[in-house]
């Protein structure tokens, strides 16, 4: 499977990855290779196996339904660019 | 069949509804912090839904439960194998970049509901599936001129998003399955389904065509937030469509927004171009496995709902379905109804409750079942005295007006204002014999063939006792004298 350009920059912008025009060639590339070596898991036959879905041998855990957190917006905001009132300030993302 | 008429003949509306429905729980889907509406600012966020590097998500056992309930009421199938993934986008109140949700493995699939429609018809609706997901944050942006403000409190709460097969044909239809899924949850106490607080809030899916023909292209109209505005939207929309077909144009499958203040709806094409999901497996998070013999323990641990409950009172009290569906509706009112019921005639209680009580109570601001000021001992106090003779039934609304005013009881009331109906023979006798003696010409009329005039002398016996007397004492006794 090859990747070209235009799929680069749309999984870029999806991503929110900014990457130069000069480099998008380069990772066309790269990606195609990265994909081209999954793809030989295809050349195993799995007809008929049922989808593995962990390695673990455990089922999922899960907890009683109870306040145990919280309480901590100082430690929430600490690493927000800008606070104000409580709140997260972002650059206005109105529809 | 409902059609909507257009200048080229008639169009049939299709309207399928996802309903995002919060689930009630004290915690949220995947972390410990509390899920209370309307909490200081990111007061009740934890790292996990704040999106933290390196934080874990852990299942709340109650969503799970919430939700398995929720498909058993909705008759649904009920998977015990379902999946987590992660749908990806970007938007300031989502931290984590993704939703956790579930894509192709819900953990409930098909089931039904049925719709309760004017003048008792009833009509059934297909549910496509239930799948839980996590809420994203609230965003604020009208408190500063370019900055938004970001709350995360919802960020990570638990939804049920329902999806309806597209089985509506008209606004009226998907009000009436609004009503009833809200009905449903509220008697299950999955979700309070308080729409204004956000609790329940419905995506409109909607196309036309003419009647017979196949499915058109739709357009999916986002978070509407009431059953009002849920059919305005759809008859806009309905509207709308029809002026592009009727010109040859064409409908874009695109998502809409419905302005409520203005009674307009926009496109919100910058979304669309980015709506790129890329759905996979959470790998933070193994599959949820739940065992049947669980399931069926919640089955048989659920209450009486709102269809056996309709049918419970059609049955056994042989009240008509429209009553029935109007008591039912909410679980305090059929609790309430019952109550009164008990031991009286049912059809005369179920009169008062929906007649002169829920018109008070609609009418008096604040009021509900819990504080009103006459509660069902005092309404089944009032029928009693209607039942036993001593007050007529239009004197009754009178009383109850007065208790409803005092809070005091229909027997103090009818002591205190001198209301107790004349039922004594002898009194009654007295009067008509007078009536009888005074007015020979009507007499005469009446035995001359015009029998109609009874009603004119129960009405003097009425006048003369101030509306007292016994409507069907003086109705015999009338007939006794003058036939």
């Amino acid at each position: 499977m090859a990747v070209d350009k235009d799929t680069v920059a749309r999984i870029a912008k999806l991503a929110r990855i900014r990457i130069p025009e000069e480099q998008q060639e380069a990772l066309t590339g790269e990606l195609t290779e990265i994909l081209n070596w999954v793809e030989q898991l295809s050349e195993l036959d799995t007809d008929g196996v049922e989808p593995m879905t962990s390695v673990v041998a455990m089922s999922l855990p899960k907890r009683e339904d109870a306040v145990t957190d919280g309480n901590c917006a100082d430690k929430v905001l600490k690493n927000a660019p800008e606070g104000a009132h409580g709140f997260f300030a972002v650059p206005k993302v109105v529809e | 069949m409902t059609t909507i008429e257009g200048k080229t003949g008639p169009w049939e509306m299709v309207i399928g509804l996802e309903v995002h429905a919060q689930v009630i729980a004290d915690s949220k889907l995947f972390s410990g912090a509390a899920t209370t509406f309307g909490a200081e600012p990111n007061s009740q966020v934890s790292l996990v839904d704040a999106a933290m590097p390196g934080m874990l998500p852990v299942i709340n056992e109650m969503a799970v439960e919430q939700a398995v309930k929720t498909g058993l009421g909705l008759n649904a199938k009920i998977n015990l194998f379902s999946e987590f993934e992660r749908k990806n986008y970007f938007y300031a109140d989502l931290p984590q970049g993704y939703q956790i949700s579930q894509f192709l493995h819900p953990i409930v699939g098909e089931g039904t509901i049925i719709l309760d429609l004017e003048d008792g018809k009833t009509r059934e609706v297909g549910i496509e599936r239930l799948h839980l997901e996590q809420d994203a944050g609230k965003s604020l942006h009208d408190q500063h001129p370019t900055q938004s403000y970001i709350d995360l409190n919802r960020s990570g709460v638990t939804l049920m998003e329902i999806v309806s097969k597209p089985d509506m044909r008209s606004a009226e239809e998907a009000g009436a399955y609004l009503r009833k899924l809200r009905s449903i949850l509220r008697y299950l106490g999955t979700c309070d389904g308080n729409m204004d607080e956000g609790s329940m809030r419905a995506d409109v899916n909607l196309s036309m065509r003419r009647p017979g023909d196949p499915l058109g292209t739709r357009t999916e109209t986002k978070n509407v937030n009431s059953i009002r505005f849920v059919q305005q939207s759809i008859e806009l929309e309905a509207r709308r469509q029809v002026e592009i077909l009727e010109e040859g144009g064409t409908i874009a499958q695109e998502t809409r927004l419905f302005d409520a203040s203005k009674g307009t709806s926009r496109s919100m094409r910058s979304k669309e171009e980015a709506h790129d999901y890329r759905y996979f497996p959470d790998p933070d998070l193994l599959p949820l496995k739940i065992k049947a013999d669980w399931v069926e323990s919640l089955k048989s641990e659920l209450p009486e709902l709102p269809d056996a409950k309709k049918q419970r009172f059609m049955d056994d009290f042989g009240l008509p379905v429209y009553d029935a569906g109007v008591l039912v509706a909410d679980q305090e009112t059929a609790a309430f109804y019952e109550t009164v019921a008990e031991g009286r005639d049912p059809k005369l209680v179920a009169n008062w409750v929906i007649g002169d009580y829920f018109g008070a109570l609609n009418r008096t601001s604040g009021a509900n079942l819990g504080n009103a000021p006459v509660d069902a001992a005092k309404l089944g106090g009032l029928i009693d005295l209607i039942a036993d003779g001593t007050i007529s039934g239009r004197t009754a609304k009178e009383v109850f007006e007065a208790m409803w005013d005092s809070g005091k009881d229909a027997s103090t009331i009818v002591e205190e204002k001198g209301l107790k109906q004349i039922s004594d023979t002898g009194a009654l006798e007295g009067i008509v014999d007078q009536l009888i003696a005074d007015n020979p010409g009507q007499v005469e009329q009446y035995k001359g063939g015009n029998v109609k005039l009874i009603g004119w002398f129960v009405g003097q016996v009425m006048k003369a006792t101030q509306g007292k007397a016994n409507p069907g004492m003086v109705n015999q006794l009338l007939k006794k004298k003058l036939d």
